[in-house]
Order: structure tokens, then sequence, then C-alpha cells
């Protein structure tokens, strides 16, 4: 299983961006971020998503 | 001093405005006339979970030209914000980051010693970093040794428009530390932000005090008049205050009696 926010996803051996194009994130309003550390929009084609990984994905939201 | 030269300088970059608008509690499409009517240039944002069914982004909102100022809100620790930075950096916004790190969730202070850390890290990486801080000069120096392009002291507690209860501790960091000061958190009044204004202070930020207003521009155009005002009032020298006694006005010659 692969944690995404919070959540867990039966999608381990699936690319970041194949796991992307299943959501509605606009992919130039988002971070992404896989055990601690960023992935560059670059890389998302070629990360592979594995069993027990935990990525966030985070946007810029209102506050002070 | 001809007002078109009085620049607010952060990290190398001039700002003509001295208003910092915060974007939180308030409708997104309330945005575009706050930042006008306050006519503010920097923005604040925070950083949090993309929300997968709504996938409007308040980037949207804010006018082109006016400079990102991400904050770190939800750090408990150094690393937390350091980890958050970095994740706004990649959102792809500029290198501006305003650290907050706070381990209270009742009166939301900041930690000052995880904030010097997280301070020395960012700047570093190169990131124009606002620390948000309890007003202590010695932790206010130890900001400027970690890099820091401005400090950040709060008023009062985060959103409780109390006012300057700092104000002497905060009239320290401005006669001694070498960096703007901008007062953070606790203005509520645009009053309370001239006084902080006449007192020196390089800026204001303000969320709450228009969030929880009645007329969201209006407030924000009043706090861009105060600032305004603080400010020439400021440059342009305060008169003394006498102790004892009072001084006329009023020629002491010409009185119509003997």
């Amino acid at each position: 299983m692969v944690k995404i926010n919070g959540t867990e996803y039966d999608i381990a051996g699936k690319t970041l961006a194949e796991y992307l194009e299943t959501t509605s994130y606009d992919p130039k309003r988002i971070a992404v971020e896989r055990n601690g550390e960023i992935v560059p929009k670059a890389e998302y084609g070629k990360t592979v998503l594995n069993d027990e990984d935990t990525v966030e994905v985070v946007s810029f939201v209102g506050g002070g | 001093m001809n007002n078109n030269d009085d620049k607010l300088i952060i990290g190398g970059h001039e700002f003509n405005s001295r208003f910092i608008l915060g974007s939180g509690k308030y409708s997104l499409k309330l945005i575009e006339s706050a930042v006008r009517d306050a006519g503010a240039e920097i923005i604040t944002l925070a950083v949090r979970r993309a929300n997968t069914k709504d996938n409007e982004s308040i980037l949207d909102y804010i006018p082109k030209g006016v400079t990102l100022l991400p904050n770190t809100s939800g750090a408990r620790n150094a690393e937390e914000a350091v980890r958050i930075a970095r994740l706004a950096r990649e959102l792809g916004c500029g290198d501006f980051v305003k650290i907050e790190i706070m381990r209270d969730s009742k009166y939301l202070l900041p930690d000052n010693y995880e904030t010097i850390k997280a301070t020395e890290i960012l700047a570093k990486e190169g990131f124009v970093v606002m620390p948000y801080m309890y007003p202590d000069l010695n932790v206010a120096r130890d900001l400027v040794n970690a890099g820091a392009a401005a400090v950040m002291p709060l008023a009062s507690p985060i959103g409780s428009n109390k006012g300057l209860a700092t104000k002497e501790f905060i009239q320290i960091l401005i006669d001694e530390i070498d960096l703007p000061i901008i007062v953070d958190a606790g203005i509520g009044r645009p009053s309370q932000a001239c006084e902080a204004m006449e007192m020196g202070a390089a800026a204001i930020m303000a969320n709450t005090a228009l969030a929880t207003a009645g007329n969201l521009p209006l407030m924000a155009s009043a706090f861009r008049q105060a600032i305004e005002a603080g400010r020439k009032a400021y440059l342009s020298g305060i008169g003394r205050v006498l102790v004892r006694g009072a001084s006329a006005s009023d020629p002491l010659t010409g009185f119509l009696h003997d």
C-alpha cells in the first residue's frame, strides 16, 4: 500500500505521474514529497511508487 | 525625503508598500480587492495537503506582480519548518519564506530557539528568510547572524486583534537591529498599525484584523492609510513631549489686555 496524504492506496508499481492522472490535481499547482524527499516535476513520470511509500501532495492555501 | 525614494528592502528586493497582507480566513474572491485596497505588494500563504475535490487555487486569485510569502505554519520544530519551506519553493513561487514555528496551540507563541535553527538552514539554502518571533533582543541578534532578511516580532497573540502588547520590546528591536522590523500578529486596528510605524517599524503584517472586519476592502484601505501616515510621521521626526506644564502655540505678545 502507498500512503498518500494520510490515505492508503493499492497502487504500488504505478508511477507518480500515473497516480496524478487519476486525480483532479493541477500539476502546476502542487508539490510532491516522497518519503521525506521532494520529487521534482520532471521526475513524476519515472518515479515508481513502492509498497509502504509515504507521499505528500501539497499546495498553497490562504494563510497569515 | 521624497516618498518615492522610501523603499522597503527585504533581502535585496525593493517594495514601495509597507503593508504585508495575509490571505487566511476570508473568501478567495475578496483577495484581489484586498490586495488592491491595501496597496500590498507582498501576500502570505500557507502550505497544506492538496485537496482532491476542490482544485481551485488561491494563486489564480492573487494579482500578478505580488510577491508571495509562504509561511511554515503547522511546523512544530526547525526540521518541519525547513521541510515546508522547501515544498513551498518547489511550488515555484520564489524564495521568500516566513518562518513560523509553534509548539503551543493555545497561545500560538513562536518557538524562538527552533526559529533560529530553521533560519540558519534556510538562509544557507538561498531563501529570503523572514522569521516570526517573540520580541527578544538576544534572539533578534541571533536571527541576524543566522542570515535573516527581516525580523518579525509579534505585537500580541496571533488573531487576537489586541494590538501592541509588546510595544517596549519591539522598540528595542527597532533601535538595535539593523534589519527591517516587521510587526506581525495581533495588530487589530489601523491606529495600532500607525503607532508601530511611528515607532520606526519597517512594515506591518495583518490578516485577522481584515478577515474579521465588517467590510474587508474598506479596512484594507484604512490600514494602508494608517501605515502610510505612521511612516511619514516617523520620517518627519516626531515632536517632543513636555514632561510638565504647557507650551503655547500662539504668540505670547499682542494680547488684548494690558
